[in-house]
């Protein structure tokens, strides 16, 4: 691996760990206003997904897309003052932590229902298809989405249509409140897949490195063959559902021994064997703990929008007078 | 000038669009339908839908444009906000409006709010044909309208033409439009016809149109109520009370000053309406009027709608259900 994706890697891992940690901290201050969903845990599939993608490929994410955007490189001080509500906000202040997406950096949308996002994404991956583009189309879910139809539908249509996209789905161990073996009689999530005779891989959604190797090799085998594929990222939310939920469903062996297998801390295991010594290690750390400091900083100076900004751009074109 | 039924104009609709823009694709059930298995080929393209509405498209334009899909609304709809998302023009077809409900989330939580919620980077522009109205002897759940269903969500648009000019007009402009716009085909109306010219030019959405003027009386007609609204008045005119009939043709927008001009004349308003009368276009036309007319009424306004009861089925019922030419005369001779 080439050494300035190597330092994207980890910077954008300790990125995603510094804001949401201090995204927790606020929420405990309630200094921001409306409902927060943390990604700590989730580290290393937003980054290794996203680093076998381009730019402007698409995705979709969800409620919980802090390091989605994080690692999609969109603007960080925007994401926090949209997170604060503010007018310089990544949407203007209408979306706020729920919906930060920036069309921009090929985000579809993160949606607050889950398992809406499949099949906008086999939208995207459809029109990539027909217009012979180059761009790759993934859907960032988590297990919960599994069970609900619009994935299904999506899995089905992009199977029969032979259409090139990925369908990642973040088994973290909980839907919501309600534990994976709770909720999945199959001995696999990605058993899932069969019905559909659609490829599927699984990976430890822990290892920064597995992710990203997992997720290029589908790419390629995804594009050449012009195929769906599923990919089946396991790792632990150690977030709850939302900032201020109690978590009492998550034992506290089951957390601790969770621990051992932490992203970030594999992440610095590993950074040697990739030939990061530990001074540059403390130096991207450094940079990335700063440069969240700031946006947080950025955020809580930023004006707040004018209430009638909330009746811009519900439409291309509309009478003035009918909205 | 040529005579085309509804069905007809929308299918010139169609091809008119898919020959202009290469970024036009149609999906939908059955939408050509008919293709057979390997060893036994059917006949291609043999339903164009349930109506027939589409057949050709798949001949002409090809299966990459022209896309049977899964019994999966939730799937391509969701799909068809991707696809408009990223630069093509999507057409899905809902086969009947009933069948909102297993895809109401594409429309009403991401079509209509991508733009808005994500700070107003896209734009939508994807057309839902779908397929309205009671009087088929259908049933409850293939012969409910739910034009305020949609109307009620911002960031969607609403069109619902009663004949084949305004169908092929507001077709045209629905699927050049940039927003979400759900286009609302009435049953009972695909085989009426009407002069259509081949170069009619697209009718822009939030313009409403006078069907009749008049000076006693404003009729505001909601599509096939139009039908009933012309018999009403021909009988009106009879006794001499001479009907106006409004056509508002979109109902988001809804071309409010068109209404409130015709009030101002009359005074009077009947508002027709073969939807559940509860939260429905009837209610809300007659409160934008008390509103905005108030001192202009000689009398409170009127609404003819279906009873609070869902679509029956048997033929006595479902015509009961349905208002009537009869019942406006009866409501316009009682002013």
């Amino acid at each position: 691996m080439d050494k300035k994706k190597l330092n994207w890697i980890y910077k954008k891992l300790f990125t995603i760990r510094f804001f949401e940690e201090r995204i927790k901290k606020i929420a405990k201050e309630k200094t921001v206003p409306g409902y927060l969903h943390t990604c700590i845990g989730s580290e290393a599939i937003c980054v290794g997904v996203m680093a076998a993608l381009n730019n402007d490929d698409w995705i979709s994410s969800t409620y919980r897309n802090h390091g989605h955007a994080i690692a999609k490189d969109c603007d960080l001080k925007k994401i926090t003052s949209e997170i604060y509500g503010r007018k310089t906000g990544i949407c203007k202040g209408r979306g706020g932590s729920m919906h930060i997406s920036d069309f921009d950096r090929g985000m579809l949308g993160s949606f607050g229902i889950v398992a809406a996002g499949p099949p906008v994404v086999l939208g995207a991956a459809l029109q990539e298809k027909i217009n012979n583009g180059k761009k790759m189309s993934v859907s960032f879910f988590g297990d919960g989405a599994i069970h609900n139809g619009a994935f299904h539908e999506a899995a089905g249509l992009a199977q029969l249509w032979n259409i090139p996209m990925l369908f990642v789905c973040e088994n973290n161990g909980y839907a919501e409140a309600t534990a994976t073996d709770w909720h999945l009689n199959t001995k696999e999530l990605s058993d899932i897949s069969k019905a559909y005779d659609m490829k599927s891989y699984q990976g430890n959604g822990n290892d920064v490195f597995e992710v990203y190797k997992i997720t290029n090799e589908a790419i390629i085998e995804s594009k050449n063959n012009e195929i769906p594929i599923f990919l089946e990222f396991k790792n632990y939310r150690f977030s709850g559902q939302y900032e201020g939920d109690t978590q009492l469903y998550q034992p506290k062996e089951e957390i601790e021994e969770a621990k051992n297998n932490d992203p970030i801390k594999l992440a610095i295991e590993n950074s040697i064997n990739h030939g990061l010594n530990a001074d540059k290690l403390e130096e991207i750390k450094n940079i990335a703990l700063n440069e969240v400091n700031e946006a947080f900083k950025y955020a809580e100076t930023q004006p707040w929008p004018d209430p009638e900004d909330a009746l811009k751009e519900v439409y291309v074109s509309y009478p003035k007078e009918n909205i | 000038m040529p005579i085309k039924t509804v069905k007809e104009a929308i299918n010139d609709a169609l091809v008119q669009s898919f020959e202009n823009d290469k970024n036009v694709i149609l999906m939908g059930e059955d939408i050509a339908g008919g293709k057979g298995r390997e060893q036994y080929q059917g006949t291609q393209d043999a339903w164009g839908g349930p109506f027939g509405v589409t057949q050709g498209l798949f001949t002409k334009f090809g299966a990459e444009r022209v896309r049977d899909t899964t019994i999966a609304e939730a799937g391509f709809f969701g799909a068809a906000v991707g696809a408009a998302m990223t630069g093509l023009r999507p057409i899905v077809e809902l086969m009947y409006v009933d069948f909102a409900g297993v895809c109401f989330d594409q429309m009403m939580n991401q079509a209509a709010k991508v733009r808005y919620m994500f700070g107003g980077k896209q734009k939508v522009p994807m057309v839902v044909r779908t397929v309205v109205g009671a009087g088929f002897r259908a049933g409850s759940e293939h012969s409910q309208t739910l034009y305020s269903l949609y109307t009620h969500i911002p960031g969607l648009k609403v069109v619902a033409p009663y004949d084949a000019y305004d169908a092929k007009g507001l077709l045209l402009a629905s699927i050049q439009d940039d927003d979400p716009v759900i286009f609302m085909e009435h049953k009972r109306l695909y085989m009426t016809k009407c002069e259509v010219p081949d170069d009619l030019k697209p009718i822009p959405l939030g313009k409403g149109k006078i069907r009749k003027s008049g000076n006693d009386i404003t009729i505001i007609a909601i599509q096939r109520m139009n039908l009933f609204a012309e018999e009403a008045a021909k009988k009106l005119a009879e006794d001499s009370i001479n009907c106006e009939i409004i056509d508002p043709r979109t109902y988001s927008p809804l071309d409010e000053e068109l209404i409130f001009e015709s009030v101002k004349k009359t005074g009077k308003v009947i508002v027709v309406d073969e939807s559940n009368p509860k939260c429905s276009l009837a209610s809300e036309i007659t409160s934008l009027i008390s509103e905005k007319c108030f001192s202009d009424l000689k009398s409170p306004v009127a609404k003819i709608t279906a009873p609070h009861t869902p679509v029956p089925f048997s033929p006595p019922m479902e015509d009961y259900y349905i208002p009537s030419a009869e019942k406006i005369i009866n409501v316009a001779k009682n002013f």
